[in-house]
């Protein structure tokens, strides 16, 4: 058998938890080569992440236990070394970047004096890793590297982070880097520049990279190979062309499948009457424009699609709108009245007719409610929509309505996975029979094929009941699919607006092209030539 | 999707789904707690020492017999009264500690109650209020803790007449501060939570938002300092009581017993001792309680007692 740089054998680790012994992976086989991409593809709770933590010794042991297994890097058992010996390695010769850069960067001290630091742990001398410090930032294309060694993480942008992550990682010129969802947080523009610069950085130094991802698109950007883990185990392996056109496990084909931007687009209703028209809609913090004269439309029962980048304003004009924040000018009409200027008690007749579905369901349930009482919530609030002694039967109707069973009305929110929560939140949404829901990033937290399926409640219940919806999201795949309009957004100003179809196929603002380049697709071919869009986009 | 997605949720279902507890699962949670149970015993015994202890104990309690001034403890020479002992006046210890537990939990009870109340209250209208409001809110407890709690118990002395109602009066107003820091502290935290702009959105008023929705998430933290300050409470009363307000002998608190018994300390320990112990045990056992309440009443920390408190393994 050849040698490889690193290789992972049969390795199974359980953890002890209050729910029993969770099988976390189980026999899991995999190897690295120098210069090699290997992405590891899984949806949450697959155990993508677990074999790579064993690798660099973070497993608490207890609750962790590797019970089976060797890890062998350039020769050496990893299991069986001491943690002196692998204290050595780690950081040295095997680096990690993380998912979150801000959490992972501690925001009392100098970006510069914590990349040095890395390089001064394994016995460099101080002059030597500030001078190589220095030379990463400029490396990772900071803007001014001088002054930004000086900064704080907190002064950076989540793209520079992530660039200085990486800069970190790179202090010791390792043989293996291992990438935990480098990109999971980052726009779809700054995702493609990250991915980018892993690409280069490896060219340059030959190091082998590990890329634990849940996106197809990443695997068909970046990786060379390709692990699909599902439940702790490894399903299948293989190049990502060979992963997109015959793969094999049924596993695969439903990641594939779930994957959006295939469907039909829709066609929006040219007839429909505007139930939502926001005119020269504006908000501003000081001097500083987070929405800026904002105008459209929003007819009945159609879907309005926002998309744009983290800062655009897309999530201050649902606020607006829904006077969670006051607005600073112009009007938001709701079949006519303007609801910027009602009264709160005005404002509370009309907050039956709209509602909202947030990001994170774990955060927009109340952890101390029940499922029927976050649901019946809303009939207290509003008396009248529903009568008493029929709440518990409406609960069990609208839990089936979003496909989760009468008997989930009296567990608790923790009691469900991220998906069963969103179900909940949508739930809750429809408790009032609203009119119009505003789904801020309501999707984006959720795994593929959950989203999948959260997208296809979505347009049943939009079919069914006729509900409007407010579809704020940063990933255009998803958009394709199910919107009728889209409005595009850039530093709180629309930058287009128009039917998808238009905006997919005929984008005319620059902003929209590159937004669309920079998007992944799951299709290697596909994303070769996007790459290459994008590419003559950027030059 | 229809059936095929009712199986996918029973599939990824999460484990040890149980419903909302009722009362007696509430007690076989605080079974499952060894520690709150034995603490829950106590309380218990302490509170009905306080109902029942003057009336059955009372004349014991006040009556002097000089020849067992000091007597030491675990001797039944004198009569199982003075197991714990005899006072500097020779009055049996153990009907003291009994008859003077009204005293200490109606003031300790009294002053912690109302400074929770009034410094929760005044701390969700400061954390979840305009600026204003909150300014006016916070200088006047700045007010409240930079004003030594003797000197305000002096002027209380010198304008009202010296009587328990008094004592609980000062005692509260000096801790307000305490739980009205804290509520406005994680009122301004939780008040920026998800679940509280979803209620926002669905037209929950203010009320609502602030008692159905925050109060519960910082209850905890609160419960936890007012059992903490039971302790402080009843020794600064002592403190107080020294100064000419509220108790006078022949009444009688733990508190006043410890600090009476203070100078005899080198020659009979037990005069301090055992009204100390009495104080230390309250607490800890109310403190053990909150710490149980805090889990048996949070549903994602519930599963902790449900399981028995077994460890897994």
């Amino acid at each position: 058998m050849a040698e490889h740089l690193l290789e992972v054998r049969n390795l199974s680790v359980r953890f002890h938890t209050a729910q029993g012994v969770v099988n976390a992976v189980n026999d899991v086989s995999w190897h690295l080569d120098p210069g090699e991409t290997l992405a590891i593809l899984g949806e949450s709770g697959s155990g993508k992440s677990v074999s790579s933590s064993a690798i660099m010794n973070l497993i608490d042991c207890p609750p962790g236990e590797i019970t089976e297994g060797e890890i062998f890097f350039d020769g050496m058992d990893l299991l069986k070394a001491s943690d002196e010996e692998r204290r050595a390695l780690n950081g040295k010769r095997i680096a990690m970047i993380f998912q979150d850069p801000l959490s992972h960067l501690n925001p009392v001290y100098t970006v510069g004096w914590q990349i040095a630091e890395t390089i001064t742990a394994h016995g460099r001398p101080d002059q030597m890793a500030k001078d190589r410090a220095l030379e990463l930032v400029r490396r990772v294309g900071i803007p001014n590297p001088e002054q930004a060694m000086k900064k704080y993480p907190h002064q950076f942008s989540g793209g520079q982070r992530q660039r200085l992550m990486i800069a970190m990682a790179l202090g010791l010129k390792p043989d293996i880097l291992i990438a935990d969802e480098p990109t999971t947080a980052l726009d779809v523009t700054v995702q493609a520049e990250i991915l980018t610069l892993l690409e280069e950085l490896q060219e340059e130094t030959g190091m082998g990279l590990v890329l634990i991802t849940h996106d197809l698109g990443v695997v068909a950007e970046a990786a060379d190979r390709a692990v699909v883990m599902e439940g702790g185990r490894i399903v299948e392996t293989g190049t990502p062309h060979d992963l997109y056109h015959n793969a094999q496990h049924p596993y695969t084909r439903k990641l594939l499948a779930a994957a959006p931007g295939k469907g039909e687009m829709r066609q929006p209703d040219a007839q429909a009457q505007p139930i939502l028209s926001c005119r020269n809609l504006s908000k501003t913090y000081g001097a500083f424009h987070a929405l800026d004269r904002v105008n459209f439309d929003l007819m009945k029962a159609e879907t309005l699609a926002i998309v744009g980048e983290s800062g655009s304003g897309k999530s201050t004009t649902a606020r607006l709108i829904l006077r969670l924040e006051e607005a600073s000018g112009g009007e938001a009409l709701w079949h006519g009245e303007d609801l910027l200027k009602k009264s709160p008690r005005e404002m509370g007749k009309v907050r039956r007719q709209i509602q909202m579905v947030f990001q994170d369901p774990t955060q927009s349930l109340n952890p101390r409610m029940s499922v029927f009482e976050i649901i019946s919530e809303a009939w207290v609030i509003h008396p009248g929509v529903v009568e008493k002694r029929r709440w518990r039967g409406r609960v069990e109707q609208l839990l089936g309505q979003v496909g989760l069973l009468p008997e989930h009305a009296n567990r608790y929110p923790h009691q469900f996975s991220g998906g069963q929560r969103q179900r909940i939140a949508i739930a809750r949404a429809l408790a009032l029979e609203p009119e119009l829901i505003i789904c801020d990033e309501a999707v984006s937290a959720l795994d593929v094929s959950i989203q999948a399926q959260v997208i296809e409640l979505l347009g049943r219940l939009r079919d069914e009941l006729g509900i409007a919806f407010m579809f704020i999201a940063h990933d255009l795949p998803v958009v394709r699919d199910f919107a009728d309009r889209v409005l595009v957004m850039k530093q709180g100003e629309i930058v287009e607006q128009g039917p998808v179809r238009q905006i997919f196929e005929d984008p005319r603002e620059p902003y929209t092209q590159r937004l669309l380049a920079a998007g992944l697709d799951p299709d290697p071919e596909v994303q070769r030539q996007r790459r290459e869009a994008r590419l003559k986009l950027s030059a | 999707m229809g059936q095929n997605d009712m199986s996918d949720t029973t599939a990824t279902e999460a484990p040890a789904a149980k419903p909302a507890p009722s009362k007696s699962s509430l007690l076989s949670m605080l079974f499952a707690d060894q520690f709150a149970t034995v603490a829950a015993c106590f309380v218990i015994l302490v509170i009905l020492c306080a109902i029942f202890g003057p009336l059955l104990l009372g004349e014991a309690a006040s009556d002097q017999n000089l020849r067992a001034r000091n007597a030491p403890p675990f001797t039944l020479d004198r009569g199982w009264l003075y197991i714990l002992g005899g006072d500097a006046l020779g009055r049996p210890l153990l009907p003291r500690i009994v008859v003077a537990a009204q005293n200490t939990i109606m003031i300790a009870a009294g002053a912690v109650a109302g400074s929770f109340i009034i410094g929760a209250v005044l701390g969700l209208t400061a954390g979840y209020s305009r600026k204003l409001v909150s300014e006016v809110i916070m200088r006047l407890a700045d007010v409240i803790m930079s004003f030594p709690s003797l000197l305000l118990a002096v002027i209380v002395l010198y304008v009202l007449e010296p009587s328990v109602l008094n004592l609980v009066l000062v005692l509260a107003i000096t801790r307000i501060p305490i739980y009205l820091r804290t509520t406005r502290a994680e009122v301004l935290e939780v008040r920026e939570r998800m679940f509280v702009q979803a209620a926002q959105v669905m037209g929950a008023s203010t009320f609502r938002i602030v008692f159905r929705h925050i109060l519960p998430v910082i209850l905890p933290t609160l419960l936890t300092i007012a059992t903490l300050d039971f302790a402080f409470v009843m020794l600064a009363e002592s403190a107080l009581s020294f100064l000419g307000i509220g108790i006078q002998p022949p009444e009688i608190t733990w508190g006043l017993m410890v600090s009476q018994g203070r100078q005899y300390l080198t020659s009979a320990w037990w005069l301090a001792f055992w009204p100390g112990l009495a104080i230390i045990l309250t607490t800890m056992s109310l403190n053990l309680l909150s710490g149980w309440m805090r889990v048996a009443l949070d549903p994602t920390q519930r599963w902790r007692l449900e399981t028995g408190g077994k460890k897994n393994g």
